[in-house]
């Protein structure tokens, strides 16, 4: 898995979960991509840079990310934000003040670290307060863990955030991206 | 505010941030987006008279520069004003960098600082005795940023950042008076008639 994560030929990254993400992020016009790096999110965010199609850039923490695709969605601009398990923990007030009440279509990809190998303790306790948070508010949220299923999901969530005026996690789990192991 | 007086600013006016805010919304003559902070900064943004392009936050403390650097980002041909509290800076100083490091030439941000969360009891900030706002923001990478002397300078640096080739950002002292008004608390109609006000939503 490690092998086709780094494999970044245009022709190779259509078959890979990185390149699902670009390619349907493209298709549905969402052009703006601010995100909190993670080491899973290296190719993806590598890759958007690398396409001038995307304004992609980092932010300080993932709710300034969140704040500046809701603004960008007000001005007729779609975005999406990338993060990891830990940023989306510190998102519960703003999703709460601001992208539900505010019917805002926020889009997330989480790199899902906590679970299946992690070898941070507090890494995996933040992964089991995702959920429930999610939960709590009525979230849509799909966990993805096949690559033959990825680009339905992606695809259909962000349809349905747009058309829905609802926010979704797209929660990347280390079955489809092989994670994050302890010697990396 | 006296907790303010001992720092380097100290030379500043101390104004009131509604007689601010409706100087600003006064010279508005082109459909600008103006963004309110959370808080009293959005209640006198209210009550300086509500405009379509004017959108008021109801929590999330701290993203009023960043929801407006997503504007600004959307429609770079519209000129977007976002009004912030000192305490509501603090909590998001990153976005500083962010907003420094993509340099949109239409956003102009305003730092309405009393030293205090006035809204909770006026309790000082922990940067109000140590810490110069508009220093944090030149070290940020924004260049472009000025405490406003008085009422006159702060009309002066509004009128000179609508043609800034960068960013501005204007600090202005304000008293600890509380908000004068109080929004409408219906967050799907203001986002709604703020993105009619943007040109993006016909209203049903």
């Amino acid at each position: 898995m490690a092998v086709a994560e780094e494999n970044t030929s245009p022709e190779a990254s259509e078959k890979s979960w990185h390149g699902v993400v670009l390619q349907t992020l493209k298709r549905n016009d969402i052009r703006l991509v601010p995100y909190v790096p993670d080491r899973v999110l290296t190719t993806l965010i590598r890759n958007l840079h690398a396409d001038p199609f995307f304004t992609t850039f980092p932010t300080a923490r993932e709710e300034e990310a969140v704040g500046i695709v809701s603004g960008a969605w007000m001005g007729g601009m779609r975005g999406a934000v990338l993060m990891q398990t830990s940023g989306f923990a510190t998102l519960a007030n703003i999703l709460a003040s601001l992208a539900v009440p505010y019917q805002i279509p926020l889009i997330m990809f989480v790199s899902e670290r906590g679970t299946l190998g992690e070898f941070n303790y507090g890494q995996s306790l933040v992964c089991r307060t995702m959920r429930p948070v999610l939960d709590s508010l009525a979230m849509e949220h799909h966990t993805a863990t096949r690559l033959d299923e990825f680009e339905f999901i992606v695809d259909r969530s962000i349809k349905q955030a747009i058309t829905t005026q609802a926010p979704v996690a797209l929660i990347l789990s280390p079955l489809l991206t092989g994670g994050k192991v302890f010697d990396k | 505010m006296n907790i303010a007086a001992n720092n380097p600013a100290r030379n500043t006016k101390v104004m009131n941030r509604f007689d601010l805010t409706s100087r600003l919304v006064a010279k508005l003559n082109d459909e600008e987006a103006v963004i309110g902070g959370i808080g009293n900064t959005n209640f006198d943004l209210w009550a300086a008279g509500h405009r379509p392009q004017n959108f008021y936050m109801l929590g999330s403390m701290g993203l009023a520069f960043p929801i407006a650097l997503g504007v600004a980002l959307a429609q770079p041909n519209r000129r977007v004003f976002a009004l912030e509290g000192d305490g509501s800076l603090l909590m998001q100083l990153g976005s500083l960098t962010t907003i420094a490091t993509l340099a949109p030439d239409n956003l102009t941000m305003v730092v309405m600082d009393n030293g205090v969360y006035q809204i909770t009891g006026a309790q000082p900030t922990p940067a109000a005795a140590v810490a110069d706002i508009v220093a944090i923001a030149v070290a940020s990478g924004l260049s472009n940023s000025t405490w406003a002397a008085d009422e006159e300078d702060f009309e002066r640096l509004i009128d000179q950042s609508m043609s800034a080739s960068g960013p501005t950002l204007i600090g202005v002292r304000i008293d600890d008076k509380p908000g004068t008004g109080t929004t409408r608390r219906d967050p799907v109609q203001i986002r709604e008639r703020f993105m009619h006000g943007m040109g993006v939503r016909e209203l049903l």
